[in-house]
């Protein structure tokens, strides 16, 4: 047992494990004491000092983020002092900030404005000290935009990059009145090690990183008659968009999201779990076609272990750091990029629209799904096959902006085709979710039982845990896959760069054989996205993580191999996975981009 | 008021000992007898903050951990201070054998030189002077062994946890306190970090004895200190004075005749004007100084020297915590805006306000102490600061 | 550029392939080449496994690892007040005359640079200047001028 200290804060006793902070300890007392670069994901930084406090006996306030409490501490959060300190705080982070809040992006949503509002804070105390700063705005990513003049130093992107991430193209540089968060040489995000992720978008206090955004751009062409405008959207969006929507962390709104998006004016309202599903046919066959070729043909050339490619900011992320592991990447695209594919092929046909008259939209938990949109790379339809993707939060805004009251919409469905889904694709959203619906196709593929876990939930691969391993042993399988007789299928699950980057370099070393990877850019998933709601903190995606599997087991179908609009596109018109139209619509492959 | 005369004194620089047979003492005595040495001669770190030495030195050694360090900060880097260098030009080995004696109290086998990169120039001698310490080291029968680090020009490294960032290859900004040092320091190990006159002190404190030092200065102050003096004084240079004097017998000895105003313990500290100088004594009890002693005469303006100070610490604040970063900035553009005529004089209370609360936000004691030599100037020469 | 990529092996080689040896491989660079390009940085953020950003954001924290081109010697002036009260707007002056640069700028030879740095920590003996490693005190107009015509001369 840990040991507990006793202290009293604002008068009232309170007992917390030793190693608590004064922050938490207040918590507990229901004291809010505000905060700036505090952030329940990071390591404690303890340098805005928003949040200091004054403490019986000691000549100086202190940081309650940053102090442990001990046996005996009197704690006063409120004093005189304390509340004038707090105010030249803020009122000093204003006067290097470009408090220009109605031209903000996130005006209203902004924690610093959010203070000074507090604090009624109508004039300034102190000399603007923006027209003396060279203050830049780096617009150039598809993804992100980075704004230094809205930036405060509180290094919350900083930490994010480097801890969540391991990636760390962001970094503090100077000191002194120069001291800036900073890439490599000052080199905009677009030409550095970035991965998109968002991650430090979803963190950032104020609207200093923030996601280039695309709404205007959404509205141009749903108010453009001679377009036809299809919508997809996410696994993980459904779970989430409920919270910038009044409603709490965990509601599931897909019924609500659906209705909405057809209010907003989209023509096809479609689902990207269809998509999802069908990486799953292409996947699995790809992951069984590869062992065949490993273990029965004895294919050098063959990569294992196999690495998921759903997600965007991972790819990037190899490209960078691993590029001698990009033939480890299944060649699926992501769901996104499958059904941008489709969108302007199969459903064109399906439905006789032309194709050039279609603005394909994307509505992702993810600010990389921008960058990816974008890429060369995913023009098959001979168009760019998504025209605009845009985050969770971006959807919530436009949905306020229709004046839709979201919470009293009634559920509809998604137009069909591709708006039909299983519970394997809609567990795309958490972390191991890719894995669970992989097993369940590829295991009754080989032996044509369901996978031997009851309700066919695979918890072995669930959770938050950072890296998570299972393997599934297969016997008595079918006769096609007899070399696969006695085979344990090893894999394993990580999510969150920094994850990612423990399990490369256990491969690296040789240290783990793997069959087939899950790698998910994000902690959680894309549950916790970088696109995703403000805030995500390890609690609201637990609760995230909880709607996507009520989701999973309130579906009609859970297996994807399951899903009949999946049978039907194979019938109609792919053929058979990893076939001649799946090769050319479906399946692509990534190069090497430098380290730096 | 206590009001020594002033007494030159020679402990740190005098060679009338022999070095080995010092070193060999010290090292032959217990751990508990070193430490009991420091703690009775009332030894306070010399590098400005003044926190006991002996008792930094207890800490540590009752730390279980195998693994600690001794770290020796040559970081000299505040205004006005250039005492270090010329203790490390003159007696190196004596620092080093405060550091050898602090290792085996605390049961650390290295030591670690942090020198500022301003004086790279030294680092040859250093080096030489380090192998024959080490030589001398094995003769006596000791494996201590001390790596000399250089620092690239930044004064918050002087700050300890800063310090040990920078040793670490890190930006030298800061740490949360606690863990202190003598817990946490370099490479999170408990570690012993003090300014390079501290231990020659204490070296010399183990030859001499603790009574000796102890016998010296006042209740608050024991001991004698290495002031740097310079400013307007027909005498500059580097002088072992006891503690315990007058700013106003400090001002017979040092001054032209003319002295307005004494800043005491460099930029980050005091402000003394004439009128002040017969109560103020140099040391804890009254201003603390790491050494740093400027003298100004009547022609010097207040407002162009403290003008010089905050820019110095616009400057090297290492710029991650809100009340240093911007406070410095916000210092000296509002006393430029009153001096233009631009913010009335009444500007300066808010200022001063602000630089109240910089004391007592900052995450480290840099930062909390860059707003001294503004408040004291401002206190002491607001007119200075307006017309 | 195979030069400075061959440098910093070198000091990797030297000082450690960790952390720690960061200031160390930097400041190596410096006595090399006097600054740090965005290639040696490249280079370093290989030799030690660790991001480009974070060699960046260290090496511009520290005043003397230079990230542009500097000049063969680089002089910092020292503008702490007692430096400036003995006179060092004239060594300033002298020191731009004589070689036709301003603070921040290098001469067109590629050979000196001038600076103003924080305190030198030889106020007693001010103005003081270090040009590169080595410190010039107690400087007068005549003085550094004979200094630096030196340098120009027989360096």
């Amino acid at each position: 047992m840990a040991k507990t200290v006793n202290l009293k804060i604002d008068g009232i006793d309170v007992s917390v494990e030793q190693g608590t902070t004064v922050l938490d300890a207040a918590k507990k007392l229901n004291i809010h004491i505000p905060t700036l670069c505090y952030h329940e994901d990071l390591c404690v930084a303890g340098n805005c000092r928003v949040c200091v406090v004054e403490q019986e006996g000691a000549k100086n306030l202190v940081a309650s983020c940053a102090m442990p409490a001990s046996e005996g501490m009197i704690i006063h959060t409120n004093t005189h002092k304390v509340r004038n300190a707090r105010r030249h705080v803020v009122e000093l982070l204003l006067s290097e900030h470009n408090a220009d809040c109605t031209k903000c992006y996130k005006n209203t949503k902004c924690e610093l404005q959010n203070l000074a509002s507090e604090m009624v804070i109508t004039e300034p105390m102190f000399i603007d000290l923006v027209p003396f700063k060279e203050y830049k705005i780096d617009k150039q990513s598809p993804s992100i935009i980075k704004d230094d003049s809205k930036c405060i130093r509180c290094q919350r992107c900083v930490r994010t990059c480097h801890e969540l991430q391991h990636v760390s193209a962001l970094g503090v540089a100077y000191k002194g009145d120069h001291m800036k968060i900073s890439t490599f040489f000052e080199n905009p995000m677009y030409d550095v090690v970035c991965t998109n992720c968002g991650q430090c978008v979803n963190r950032c206090p104020t609207g200093a990183l923030i996601e280039k955004n695309y709404i205007d751009q959404v509205w141009d062409a749903i108010y453009d008659p001679n377009k036809h405008v299809i919508v997809q959207t996410a696994p993980a969006t459904r779970i989430a968009l409920g919270e910038d929507l009044g409603m709490e962390p965990g509601s599931i709104v897909t019924g609500k999201m659906a209705a909405s998006l057809r209010r907003l004016g989209f023509d096809s309202v479609l689902d990207t779990d269809f998509t999802a599903d069908l990486t799953i046919m292409e996947e699995g066959t790809e992951l069984l076609t590869r062992l065949k070729k490993a273990l029965v043909d004895k294919d050098q050339s063959i990569k294992l272990p196999m690495f998921t490619s759903c997600s965007p900011g991972w790819i990037k992320f190899i490209e960078h750091l691993y590029p001698e592991y990009l033939d480890n990447l299944s060649t699926c695209k992501s769901p996104q990029q499958m059904f941008g594919a489709l969108a302007k092929t199969y459903y064109a046909q399906k439905k006789g629209i032309d194709p050039a008259t279609i603005v394909s939209v994307s509505i992702m938990p993810c600010t990389a799904k921008k960058f990816e949109a974008a890429r060369p790379e995913m023009r098959d339809s001979g168009f760019q096959d998504v025209d605009l993707g845009i985050t969770t939060r971006e959807l919530a805004v436009m949905i306020k902006q229709a004046g839709i009251e979201f919470e009293s919409l009634s559920d509809e469905k998604f137009d069909s085709i591709m708006g039909e889904s299983t519970g394997a694709a809609v567990i795309f959203g958490a972390t191991g979710g890719v894995m669970e619906a992989a097993l369940r196709t590829a295991y009754e593929l080989v032996t044509g039982r369901e996978v031997p876990f009851k309700n066919l939930n695979i918890t072995a691969v669930r959770g938050m845990e950072g890296v998570r391993e299972a393997s599934v042993k297969l016997e008595n399988v079918l006769p096609a896959w007899s070399f696969l007789e006695g085979v344990e299928l090893k894999t394993a699950v990580a999510h969150g760069l920094t994850n990612a980057h423990q399990i490369m370099e256990a491969i690296k070393k040789g240290e783990a054989n793997y069959h087939f990877v899950e790698v998910m850019g994000c902690p959680g998933g894309c549950i916790g996205g970088g696109g995703q709601p403000i805030p995500t903190t390890p609690e609201i995606r637990r609760k995230r993580a909880e709607a996507i599997y009520r989701e999973d087991e309130g579906m009609k179908i859970r297996k994807s191999h399951e899903n009949p609009e999946v049978i039907q596109i194979y019938k109609e018109f792919l053929g058979e996975p990893l076939g001649h139209k799946s090769h050319e619509l479906l399946h692509t492959h990534y190069h090497p981009r430098k380290r730096v | 008021m206590p009001d020594k005369r002033l007494k030159r004194v020679d402990l740190i620089f005098s060679e009338d000992c022999i070095y080995k047979d010092v070193l060999t003492k010290a090292l032959n005595k217990s751990k508990e007898d070193i430490i009991k040495e420091i703690l009775d001669s009332g030894l306070r770190g010399r590098g400005g903050a003044g926190f006991p030495t002996g008792m930094k030195w207890k800490f540590t050694s009752e730390q279980t951990e195998s693994e600690k360090y001794v770290v020796c900060n040559a970081d000299e880097g505040e205004p006005g201070t250039f005492k270090d260098r010329e203790i490390l030009t003159r007696v190196p080995h004596k620092v080093f054998g405060g550091m050898a004696v602090c290792g085996k109290a605390i049961g650390a086998k290295h030591g670690y030189v942090y020198l500022r990169g301003e004086y790279r120039f030294l680092k040859a001698d250093i080096e030489k002077a380090l192998d024959q310490f080490h030589k001398t080291l094995k003769e006596i029968g000791s494996d201590f062994q001390i790596h000399l680090l250089m620092g690239a020009g930044a004064y918050i490294c002087g700050e300890e946890s800063a310090l040990f960032e920078s040793m670490e290859g890190h930006r030298g900004e800061p740490r949360n306190k606690p863990p202190y040092p003598t817990i946490a320091g370099f490479r999170k190990k408990p570690t012993v970090i003090n300014n390079v006159e501290t231990l020659v002190y204490a070296f010399m404190i183990c030859n001499i004895g603790s009574k000796k030092f102890h016998d010296l200065g006042t209740a608050d102050s024991r001991g004698s200190k290495v002031f740097s003096v310079s400013g307007d004084t027909p005498i500059p240079g580097i002088y072992e004075l006891e503690l315990g004097m007058s700013l106003e017998t400090f001002v017979e000895e040092f001054g032209d005749g003319d002295t307005k105003a004494v800043q005491v313990g460099g930029a980050s500290g005091f402000c003394v004007p004439r009128k002040k100088f017969k109560d103020t004594i140099i040391g804890f009890e009254g201003v603390p100084t790491g050494g740093s002693m400027m003298l100004f005469n009547s022609s010097r303006s207040m407002y162009n020297v403290l003008k010089n100070y905050v820019e110095f610490f616009e400057e090297e604040s290492c710029g991650q915590c809100t009340p240093c970063r911007v406070g410095c900035q916000q210092l000296k553009k509002g006393i430029e805006a009153v001096k233009k005529g631009e913010k009335s004089a009444a500007y300066l209370d808010s200022l001063q306000k602000l630089a109240d609360t910089m004391k007592i936000t900052a995450k480290c004691g840099l930062g909390q102490s860059v707003a001294n030599s503004f408040s004291s100037i401002v206190d002491n020469f607001k007119e200075e600061m307006i017309y | 550029m195979p030069e400075i990529k061959e440098l910093v092996k070198q000091l990797a080689d030297k000082h450690g392939r960790n952390r720690e040896s960061l200031l160390p491989i930097l400041q190596g660079i410096i006595s090399e080449e006097r600054y740090i390009s965005d290639f040696a940085m490249t280079e370093v953020a290989r030799e030690l496994d660790m991001s480009a950003a974070l060699v960046y954001g260290t090496a511009t924290f520290y005043s003397f690892l230079d990230t542009e081109p500097r000049g063969k010697y680089v002089i910092r002036l020292c503008r702490t007040i007692t430096c400036d009260m003995k006179g060092k707007k004239q060594i300033l002056r002298t020191i731009e005359d004589l070689l036709k640069i301003e603070i921040g700028e290098t001469t067109k030879d590629k050979k000196f640079t001038l600076l103003e740095t924080n305190c030198l920590g030889w106020c007693h003996k001010g103005p003081a200047m270090l040009i590169n490693d080595d410190a010039y005190t107690e400087l007068t107009p005549e003085k550094v001028s004979e200094i630096i015509g030196d340098y120009m001369k027989n360096r």
